[in-house]
């Protein structure tokens, strides 16, 4: 018994296919990343498995209930958190918790009990009449996330919930998603951060409306990525990659910081080709040129433009 | 269900609460209204300036002169002593009016003719005018006949009058035209109040991004709807009980009919007015926009159509049927029939009919737009 069922989940806008018959599974307590560019339908595919927008066609089950036939017993399974800050900012931070509580229907002993967890995960604790928007940015997401559980959820959405956040209050963040994750609540998280994928147990790739990968972070590099990776450390930079995005015989080039990631079948070969190209004929210098451990950025860029051309083809 | 409009409803009162511009259109905007259409729109012409041009300079002319001056209607602001001068006067705006009377006048009065007594009028203003000549008319019929009475007694006869005019002004005796606005003014108060607070609080969860997180929630539109109606329609009951008492002690507008009948056709008006609200809110997406649209759906045909100021009587035909789409109307019907006339539901009740048609259609309204665009 999934947590999530997705089957063949799809929305359209007139002629645009926002969603295109996207299938998939999301265990009990497991964090599950959604990664894709903007307008990738990241987005929609959220808001269907939140009740909120009725799908075209197919279906899903979240936390056992239909979000086709069932949205508002969906509804009272979930909790969702998204990119914008969803509370009240004109509220005390204790108003926005009565109100939310009020709103899934916690009252008394139950809401007393609910409250003073949520504050001591945002914080907060003896600070519940300071003014929310008087909170720095980290202090408000956490809060948004307690008051997103408040009701005690199995399943939690959280769309780009670290948005604006310093690199720090991130890092606190996720050490809650984490800890969500350890009591058995599903955590479905969207993000452009490709370091916070790497702590998602599942991670899964969508692109123009379909899934283009799926696994652990592990599982992506090795299975989708069978060519090798070499770093270029070089002067004229600049110079390089226009002159190695040029050559057949490789897969891939980008750019990261001061180095230059070049996708080649084989590793000699590949470093042979290199120095050919960049010394002997441009009399470009390189200083560094290694075999890399792919990120996932290289995964995700090899195939996000892998799909690309397909879709060109 | 119930806990979940209260916690709506205590969130919209809080949010209030700290909203002091909010407060301010509120309650401060509503007396302001009450002062300016109060004093300022006022039909009623007093003190209306004359100047005499007496040819006469009899006792006959001295009595007429101060007859005239005797109400407050009239005051006397020069003398005049060639035909030159009359021109000067009316061009420049001294007087409203001239009074001249002609050479003969006491010799024709006492040889058994009519005198004539010329009156100019400044005719820019025909309402005034028009005014004027009336109060002139009858300021003058009275000091006729106290004429006629003595030169019929000094023939040893007595003076009657064949059909004489006993007239008597019920509901507003004094004729005040304060005493009509103010329920106009309270109509148009109460529904600008409601319309503008909830389409701006609605518009304002759209604009914050809030109302996303109140879409994943089990909440319902209905209940968001009902639970943000009821602070507002308590606001608006206490905006209209303070305009009430403020109509009282400002000008002296008297309370003559049922309180709880008031009530309760205050709520059913409040109830179309916010309905009302509640489309402009699905219409607008950010708070400006609400605010002009609801001022203008609110405002405009309260003032202009629902025979505040301009009588519907009066309309073209096609215009009549027009002022049908304001509740405000007919909510006015009801306020000045229990206000003015103190009557009860038997006089009124094809208006609280139509509210309540008018509220249900609004409401149905509403429910199927938000229906289509998830957001309330």
């Amino acid at each position: 018994m999934f947590s999530i069922e997705v089957n063949k989940l799809t929305k359209t806008f007139g002629s645009f296919i926002a969603v295109n018959g996207i299938s998939f599974n999301v265990n009990q307590g497991e964090i599950f990343g959604f990664l894709g560019a903007n307008g990738a339908g990241k987005s929609t595919a959220i808001r269907m498995l939140c009740g909120i927008l009725e799908p075209t066609s197919g279906d899903a089950m979240v936390g056992g209930y239909s979000v086709m036939n069932q949205p508002d017993k969906v509804k009272t399974e979930i909790g969702y958190m998204s990119q914008k800050f969803s509370l009240y900012n004109d509220l005390t931070v204790e108003e926005n918790i009565n109100f939310f509580g009020g709103v899934y229907g916690l009252y008394n002993h139950k809401l007393e009990e609910r409250k003073k967890w949520v504050l001591k995960v945002a914080f907060l604790e003896g600070q519940q009449n300071l003014l929310t928007a008087s909170l720095p940015g980290g202090i408000k997401q956490r809060l948004a996330l307690a008051i997103a559980v408040i009701h005690e959820p199995k399943i939690v959405f959280l769309d780009e919930p670290t948005g604006g956040v310093d690199p720090i209050s991130r890092r606190n963040f996720w050490d809650l998603i984490n800890e969500l994750s350890q009591s058995g609540v599903t955590v479905f998280v969207t993000t452009h951060y490709l370091d916070e994928a790497e702590f998602c147990n599942t991670i899964t790739l969508i692109n123009a409306g379909n899934i283009i990968a799926s696994g652990s972070s592990k599982e992506l590099k090795t299975k989708y990525l069978t060519n090798t990776i070499l770093e270029v450390e070089c002067d004229k930079v600049i110079a390089a990659l226009d002159i190695l995005s040029k050559q057949k015989w490789i897969d891939e080039t980008s750019i990261f910081g001061n180095y230059i990631h070049v996708n080649v079948k084989d590793e000699n070969e590949g470093r042979k080709l290199i120095k050919k190209v960049l010394t002997e004929q441009n009399s470009i210098i390189i200083s560094r040129l290694d075999k890399i451990v792919p990120t996932l950025e290289d995964v995700f860029i090899y195939l996000l433009e892998k799909d690309e051309n397909k879709n060109v083809e | 269900m119930l806990n979940r409009i209260k916690a709506i409803a205590i969130k919209e009162m809080r949010q209030l609460k700290r909203d002091k511009r909010m407060l301010y259109v509120l309650f401060i905007f509503p007396i302001f209204l009450l002062v300016i259409f109060g004093y300022a729109i006022n039909f009623d012409v007093h003190h209306i300036k004359i100047v005499i041009y007496d040819q006469d300079k009899s006792t006959d002319s001295r009595n007429y002169v101060n007859s005239l001056t005797s109400s407050d209607y009239f005051d006397i602001v020069g003398y005049i002593h060639n035909d030159k001068e009359i021109k000067g006067v009316l061009d420049t705006k001294k007087a409203q009016c001239v009074v001249v009377f002609p050479r003969d006048m006491s010799q024709k009065l006492y040889s058994k003719q009519t005198a004539k007594v010329q009156v100019l009028i400044d005719g820019v203003d025909a309402n005034t005018a028009s005014l004027i000549l009336n109060y002139m008319n009858s300021a003058t019929a009275a000091y006729s006949q106290k004429l006629q009475g003595n030169i019929l007694a000094s023939i040893g006869r007595k003076a009657y009058i064949p059909i004489d005019i006993h007239p008597a002004f019920w509901f507003n005796p004094d004729l005040d035209s304060t005493v009509f606005l103010i329920p106009g003014l309270i109509v148009m108060i109460l529904i600008l109040t409601a319309v503008v607070s909830i389409s701006l609080s609605i518009v304002r969860e759209k604009e914050r991004g809030t109302i996303e997180q109140i879409n994943v929630s089990p909440l319902t539109s209905l209940e968001l709807l009902i639970g943000k109606t009821v602070p507002y329609t308590i606001i608006s009951l206490m905006v209209g009980t303070l305009i009430l008492v403020g109509g009282h002690f400002l000008f002296g507008i008297t309370f003559k009919g049922n309180l709880i009948l008031l009530f309760f056709s205050t709520l059913l008006f409040l109830f179309a007015a916010l309905n009302l609200g509640i489309i402009v809110s699905s219409i607008a997406n950010t708070q400006q926009v609400a605010f002009q649209i609801a001022t203008l759906v609110s405002m405009l045909p309260s003032m202009l159509l629902s025979g505040f100021i301009f009588p519907i009587e009066s309309m073209p035909v096609v215009v009549q049927i027009l002022t049908n789409v304001t509740p405000a109307k007919f909510y006015l019907i009801i306020l000045r029939a229990i206000l003015l006339k103190g009557v009860g539901v038997e006089s009124f009740w094809p208006q609280l009919v139509y509210l309540m048609i008018f509220s249900l259609v609004l409401l149905f309204l509403s429910a199927l737009i938000n229906k289509k665009s998830k957001i309330a």
